[in-house]
Formats: C-alpha cells, structure tokens, sequence
C-alpha cells in the first residue's frame, strides 16, 4: 500500500543535500468526495532521517503538510556512499522505509 | 538576632527550590525522550497562542538569524513552498505555523548536531497570512515571520 519514496542525496563538500518525495494523499478531513462525503483524514505524522544510523532529523507532520510531500534537510559531515535512510509512519499506522547511499558531487 | 522560625521559612524555601529544578529538568528529559510521538495538544490547537504553548514557545524573541524563504504570492494555497534557514548556534528544533490555518501548527523538525538548521517543505494554506519559523536553539524559543499571500486556498 504504501508507496515508494523518491530519495536524492548529492554531496555538496562534506555536506549532503537530500531531498526526499513522498507519495502519500496527506487528507486534511475536510475535503469532500464527489458524494459529498467528507474524505477521513489521512496524512504522514513522524518522518525520522538517518544517516549511518544516527538520527539526524525527526520530523512531526499535521495534515497541513501538502499531498506528495516534499521534504529537504542538509546532513553534516557526510561521505559518498554513506546511508541515508527515511522512515515515515502516517496515522493509519501504515509505515515504509527506504534507503539511499551519498552520491559523489558531480 | 534572627528569628528562627524565619529561617526554618529560608530552608524550605530552598528546598522547595531544589525540588522544583529537579522536577522541571526531569520533564524537559522525559519530553527528550518521548520526541517521536506526535505532539497532539499542538497539532489540534486552533490558535497560534495555544500552539505556541503546546511547543513550550509561550513568547518567542523575534531573531535576525532566522531566514523564512516562501513566495510572496501563491497562487494555490495547497502547495507553498517553504524553507527555513536557522542560523543560531545549537538549533535543536524548528516548527513552521501558518496563523490563520484552521490548525496553525503545521510541522515540527527535531535537528539534532548532525544536520545543519535548514529544513524545506512544502504546505497547504487557507488563506493569506503570516508564515512563522520558530526556532528553538539552546533552550530558547525565537521566530521570524514572513507574509504570504494566497490566490486560491488549499485546506478543502
């Protein structure tokens, strides 16, 4: 169910610039449907950024965030081939992780 | 002469001091520790005050070092795009809060010494407001505001 995220970790001197696209529908509860029904809401509440395993941004969502979030952070001290890993976990529990390595400057 | 039972009021009192430290720094440890749920009081605060509150931000210092990059006019309020720079030592928490929203708060970043104070995102607005960063950096709360105007509003 849950959607692959888009991840791009490029190294910018020994600071690497990550960009992270969520696929998610991010339902405020109060849009309606084309039946006049009110859409539950259904958004992304923790996002946590890893890099080698040490967290280095921990993220709390509210349904204000926009559908297909985009999220972008700088991460210190980091190396090409090193891990970035993503986690998201929204308020249906649905959860997913993903993981990219540190691209060299181009 | 001293009257004793007015040090006897001095020693409690500093008891009742010490205690009060412990007890505040023992809170400020166990929110540490609970930084991954979700900071529902705040999320549901309908006002930016009561927002502020929940973040333990009662009255942010209005800072310099706080850089809010957003367009001065969004066409569609369901997506606005929003950077926040930090450049205060020891920035340790950032949250973007939109005043008018229905929900102010919108979203919390725990930077930790391995990332820079930099976050960008983007956001759905209402209507036309100020867009406020809150930084917390050293334990103290500090904000910087930027006004966005908006075309079409993004809540519905």
């Amino acid at each position: 169910m849950a959607e692959p995220m888009k991840i791009r970790a490029t190294l910018q001197g020994d600071i690497a610039d990550v960009r992270i696209l969520f696929l998610h529908p991010m339902e405020t509860g109060t849009r309606k449907d084309s039946k006049g029904d009110i859409v539950p809401r259904h958004f992304i509440q923790n996002v946590a950024v890893t890099h080698n395993g040490k967290t280095v941004l921990d993220g709390q969502w509210s349904q204000a965030i926009s559908r297909n979030p985009f999220l972008g952070l700088r991460v210190k001290g980091a190396k090409a081939g090193d891990k970035i890993s993503v986690t998201w976990t929204d308020n249906k529990g649905d959860t997913r992780t993903d993981e990219v390595a540190v691209a060299a400057a181009l | 002469m001293i009257d004793p039972s007015r040090r006897t009021i001095l020693k409690y009192a500093g008891a009742f001091g010490a205690f009060t430290m412990g007890l505040v720094t023992g809170l400020v440890k166990s929110s540490n520790a609970v930084a991954a749920q979700w900071n529902k009081v705040g999320f549901e605060s309908k006002a930016m005050a009561d927002a502020l509150k929940a973040l333990g931000a009662g009255n942010p210092v209005e800072s310099k070092d706080i850089l809010i990059t957003a367009p001065d006019i969004a066409e569609n309020g369901a997506v606005v795009p929003v950077a926040v720079v930090s450049k205060l030592p020891h920035t340790q928490q950032i949250s973007i809060i939109a005043e008018k929203n229905p929900r102010p708060l919108m979203a919390t970043f725990d930077v930790s010494s391995g990332s820079e104070g930099y976050v960008s995102t983007r956001i759905k607005m209402g209507e036309t407001s100020n867009v406020w960063a809150v930084v917390k950096a050293d334990g103290n709360f500090f904000a910087a505001k930027k006004e966005v105007k908006i075309t079409v509003g993004g809540c519905g």
